[in-house]
């Protein structure tokens, strides 16, 4: 650290931002050189939740894994237990039946949703506004009591295996779906009202932490970080899984490639992703839920990749096999590590205060950049 | 671009790579002191325009490492898989994080937990250990008594 204070030039000022700050959701820990209030330059600091997951993963077998992806995007966890469990499925050449493919789509919208809501919450805590985050909570209280009827978890949930999912779901998951649908209609458009109208809220959002499309491209940016740049990258769209070639929906894009067009992206996908319901939940099919698979998995000699879209990004599985019942090399492409990767280049220039906001347009899950 | 296509192409301009058979995307095997100049053309290329990498990971196969690259293009949809073999006892590959700067972090990842090389790299240090750590946690040989538990 002494060694660090040589490089920095009079009247500049490191600050350390992180890893117990408030702002940060998590132990992540920023270094920020300073000129007076303005920003110019931002240096991550990782590893302090790092928990090697990738090491652990070459130690258990292609059932057991999936369960340790759980967390690290702990807001998305069925989505990343889906891209591991389509992984091992390419590899088996397991067809997963239809009834299972639609409550994995449904599972997979209402967790962006409960995800969208709490980055909601958060956002707007950020900048000085704590009443949503109440209201954030309370919706997703909803969410999180009907997953908890189906998976028996409220966070982690580990439901998706390879072949389709774990258990049916709850004789009242329907009914259940359908009432939150209907309440939670008229609490987005109170969200609107309360905080995307609100004339403090855009002043702080508008033309800060502006990504033009070739650098977020560049950065690897994916998810609504680099739809709200207008670049065309929701993998539901562009490569789709499941049934998402078979449901009406936008991919949602704004060209302002500030925080408030990356804000308005997640908006309108909650909406997006309430249509997704609808279409999908009286829709179910019957038959079985989980395709019949071995006991022991094992997956033949090669690589394998799948992708899917949680409510961060693009999450990426490499599997690389050597024909065992555990992976010899196993990757895990989170999109909050490429997108945390591109703050520095948004915020230099700006004051410390809309690093902040920056931060909370980035939606960042702390166990996910780590792993 | 179709498979084929990229197939030919990519022959074209690098008559000396290899082709991986078997792989959902096009792969090429490729020497490291070639990197940086077929990365140049596939970024910009005409036809190619790979701007996206959207994975960078290190494999360590006990003999050698390779380091795997996975473009895919916002323009033409396609994908390609580009992989270098490197020499255990010198693990270096030119870096490409001028080219994507999405690399920059990628490639810390890989030195930090596979010990991988990147020269030219604006800023190649620890990125999840601390910068006392020794050894490299993703290899296979690492061993560790007191923070590695066998499962």
């Amino acid at each position: 650290m002494i060694e660090d204070l040589g490089t920095t030039e009079q009247g500049e000022l490191v600050v350390n931002l992180g890893p117990q700050h408030p702002s940060t959701h998590g132990v992540l820990h920023l270094v920020v050189t300073l000129n007076g209030e303005t920003i110019k330059k931002v240096e991550p600091h990782l590893g302090y939740i790092h928990r090697s997951i990738e090491k652990m993963c070459e130690s258990l077998s292609y059932r057991q894994f999936i369960y340790v992806t759980s967390r690290m995007d702990y807001l998305s966890s069925h989505i990343n237990n889906h891209g591991c469990a389509l992984c091992v499925e390419k590899g088996m050449q397991i067809e997963v039946p239809p009834r299972g493919r639609v409550i994995r789509v449904l599972m997979d919208e209402l967790t962006r949703l409960a995800s969208h809501q709490l980055w909601w919450g958060a956002m707007a805590m950020d900048v000085g506004a704590l009443t949503p985050f109440f209201h954030a909570f309370r919706e997703r209280e909803a969410i999180n009591d009907i997953m908890e009827q189906t998976c028996g978890a409220r966070l982690t949930m580990n439901y998706m295996v390879p072949g389709g999912v774990m258990v049916d779901i709850h004789p009242d998951f329907q009914q259940k779906v359908k009432e939150f649908i209907r309440f939670f209609k008229g609490k987005i458009d109170e969200y609107d009202e309360l905080v995307t109208e609100n004339v403090i809220f855009k002043s702080r959002m508008e033309g800060v932490g502006y990504i033009s499309p070739e650098d977020a491209v560049s950065f690897g940016c994916t998810g609504p970080t680099a739809r709200g740049s207008g670049v065309s990258c929701d993998l539901r769209k562009i490569s789709p899984y499941e049934v998402y070639d078979q449901v009406q929906f936008e991919e949602v894009m704004e060209n302002g490639g500030d925080c408030f067009a990356r804000y308005l992206v997640r908006m309108q996908e909650m909406r997006q992703s309430l249509s997704i319901i609808e279409q999908l939940i009286d829709n179910i099919p019957g038959g079985e839920f989980q395709a019949k698979t071995k006991a022991v998995l094992k997956l033949p000699k090669g690589e394998f990749y799948s992708r899917v879209e949680t409510a961060r990004g693009e999450f990426g599985v490499y599997i690389i096999s050597e024909g065992g019942t555990t992976p010899y090399r196993i990757k895990f492409r989170s999109p909050g590590f490429s997108n945390l990767s591109a703050l520095d280049h948004m915020a230099r220039g700006h004051k410390i205060g809309d690093l902040v906001a920056i931060m909370g347009t980035l939606d960042l899950v702390i166990p996910d950049i780590d792993r | 671009m179709q498979k084929d296509e990229l197939k030919i192409k990519l022959s074209e301009l690098l008559p000396s790579a290899a082709f991986e058979e078997g792989a959902e995307w096009p792969t090429i095997l490729i020497d490291p002191r070639v990197w940086t100049d077929l990365a140049r053309h596939i970024r910009s290329g005409i036809g190619l325009d790979f701007d996206y990498l959207f994975c960078l990971t290190a494999v360590d196969w006990k003999t050698h490492f390779t380091v795997v690259y996975h473009l895919t293009s916002t323009v033409h949809r396609h994908t390609l898989v580009v992989k270098i073999r490197l020499d255990r006892e010198r693990p270096e590959v030119p870096t490409v994080s001028d080219i994507w700067r999405t690399a920059e972090f990628h490639e810390r990842e890989a030195y930090d937990l596979m010990g991988i090389v990147f020269t030219e790299h604006p800023d190649l240090r620890r990125l999840f250990m601390t910068d006392e750590w020794i050894g490299w946690p993703l290899r296979k040989d690492y061993e560790d008594p007191v923070n590695m538990i066998k499962l």
